[in-house]
């Protein structure tokens, strides 16, 4: 059974249509890595798994659920797909165990004491639990979003949607977010992630997604999908990105 | 004719200013109040809302402040409504400072990142959680010192209510001159009192926005 199931998508924003029919099945557990040029429709259709933007045809259903664009379905979805930005976007009046602490008293009526111990252990999980009253801006961006990451694991989502979430890091800090979702990967946890780490795709992920032109112009895994381009555009993005 | 000192000029005028502040601060919180419930119109997912807010807000600050003091003076009386002076003077002040609020207020959740709004989203928030928790407090935080520097405009408004006939700070300067022929004495103690009640309203918002800049955190 598939935890998630991409059918058909299609999405426009006017007459500019994004994703052209985009079909991809998620095993449990399995870690897909999306890569492609920019403009290829990558973050678009993350933030359509999420919810983010609506699908103009074709469905996605998580876990069994169909994706519908109401409150609640939509309520129900993100319980179970969490997400992580390029950018971050820790609350910035909030301190990080707060971060951690708000959707879960809010959206799942968590009684505080317990969001506080699941915040301190996700906190922990990401190496971060000295770092529990501090507030965003005293962190380096690679804790910042390590923060996010917490954040979004205590909510306990079976999938976790991640958008190019080191591209907004200096080089130095890369490693310490990706060797975090490199445990998460080894525990199991499944990911659609965005990259632009070739060498952490080809490490990590178990199957590769190349989008080109709103379509899923390739996939496989890794090691066939990289040393065996089948497509020019893959080759010639390949040898751009190396 | 009798002799005015200039303590009893002063102890006029200082009386009459107890109506100028009275009237800044009801047209100042009514203006809030109403300004809240203008906000979560316009930024609301009603179009109507919004475009009626939006209609609003242009009006308001589109025209000046004494042709809405005079239409609502004499507009209401064309309705059989006889309204005091002081009346129709909180009433017009208070719709001109909702405009005027929630057009700033709305900057400040606009300003708020929508980052914000998509990170809440996606951790399961609905409409009115992400406002509570998530924008507003920052909103907040933003509109602190535009705000209080607002309210430097509503004090200065209310002078405008003396044409009307509502005695405070301006009217009273006008009667005062009238009876002491000494209108730069009397109008140098106006401005006066007038910059006493401004000056720490527009100082304490310089303040507060180096404050805020500096550390804008809740801490
Ligand atoms: N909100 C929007 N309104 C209009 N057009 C949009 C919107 N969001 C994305 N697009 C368009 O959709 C196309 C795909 O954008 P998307 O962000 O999904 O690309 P991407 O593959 O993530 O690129 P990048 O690698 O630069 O992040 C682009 O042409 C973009 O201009
Ligand atoms: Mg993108």
């Amino acid at each position: 059974m598939s935890l998630i199931e991409i059918t058909e998508v299609k999405k426009r924003f006017g007459d500019n249509e994004v994703l052209k029919g985009i079909n991809i099945d998620v095993a449990p557990g399995e870690v897909i890595a999306i890569i492609g040029k920019s403009g290829s429709g990558k973050s678009t259709l993350l933030r359509c798994i999420n919810g983010l933007e609506t699908i103009d045809e074709g469905s996605i259903s998580v876990a069994g659920a169909q994706l519908l664009p109401d409150e609640l379905h939509l309520k129900a979805l993100r319980l179970k797909v969490g997400m992580i930005f390029q950018g971050f976007n820790l609350f910035p009046h909030l301190t990080a165990g707060r971060n951690v602490m708000l959707s879960q008293m809010v959206v799942k009526k968590t009684p505080k004491a317990e969001a506080e111990g699941m915040a301190k252990k996700m906190l922990e999980r990401v190496g971060l639990a000295h770092k529990f009253d501090a507030y965003p801006d005293q962190l380096s961006g690679g804790q910042q979003q390590r923060v996010a990451i917490a954040r979004a694991l205590a909510m306990q989502p079976i999938a976790l949607l991640c958008d190019e979430i080191t591209s907004a890091l200096d080089p130095e800090l890369v490693n310490e977010v990706l060797s975090v979702v490199k445990e998460l990967a080894s525990e199991g946890m499944t990911l659609l992630m965005v990259t632009h780490e070739m060498r952490f795709a080809r490490d990590v992920c178990s199957r590769v997604v190349f989008m080109h032109q709103g379509r899923v112009h390739e996939i496989g895994p890794p090691e066939k999908v990289f040393a065996n381009p089948a497509t020019p555009e893959l080759k010639q993005f390949l040898g751009v990105i190396h | 004719m009798t002799d005015f000192t200039t303590w009893d000029i002063l102890r006029n005028l200082l009386l009459a200013a107890r109506w100028t502040v009275l009237l800044s601060l009801v047209s100042f919180i009514g203006g809030s109040l109403v300004g809240v419930a203008l906000l979560f119109a316009r930024i609301g997912k009603s179009g109507g809302g919004r475009a009626f807010v939006k209609a609003y807000v242009e009006i308001f600050q589109g025209t000046p402040l004494l042709m809405q003091l005079f239409l609502t003076f004499f507009g209401l009386g064309l309705f059989g409504i006889d309204v005091p002076a002081w009346l129709a003077a909180g009433l017009a002040l208070i719709l001109w400072s909702a405009a005027f609020l929630t057009e700033i207020w709305r900057g400040c959740v606009e300003s708020v990142a929508k980052g914000q709004w998509e990170a809440s989203s996606s951790l399961g928030m609905g409409y009115l959680q992400q406002m509570r928790w998530v924008i507003l407090p920052q909103a907040l935080r933003v509109a602190v010192p535009p705000t209080v520097g607002f309210s430097v405009q509503v004090v200065k408004g209310t002078a405008l209510t003396s044409i009307i006939g509502f005695v405070e700070l301006s009217k009273a300067g006008t009667m005062v001159t009238n009876a002491t022929f000494e209108p730069f004495t009397v109008y140098g103690f106006v401005a006066l009192i007038y910059f006493c009640l401004c000056w720490p309203l527009s100082k304490s918002s310089q303040i507060l926005e180096r404050k805020l800049n500096v550390a804008h955190r809740n801490h």
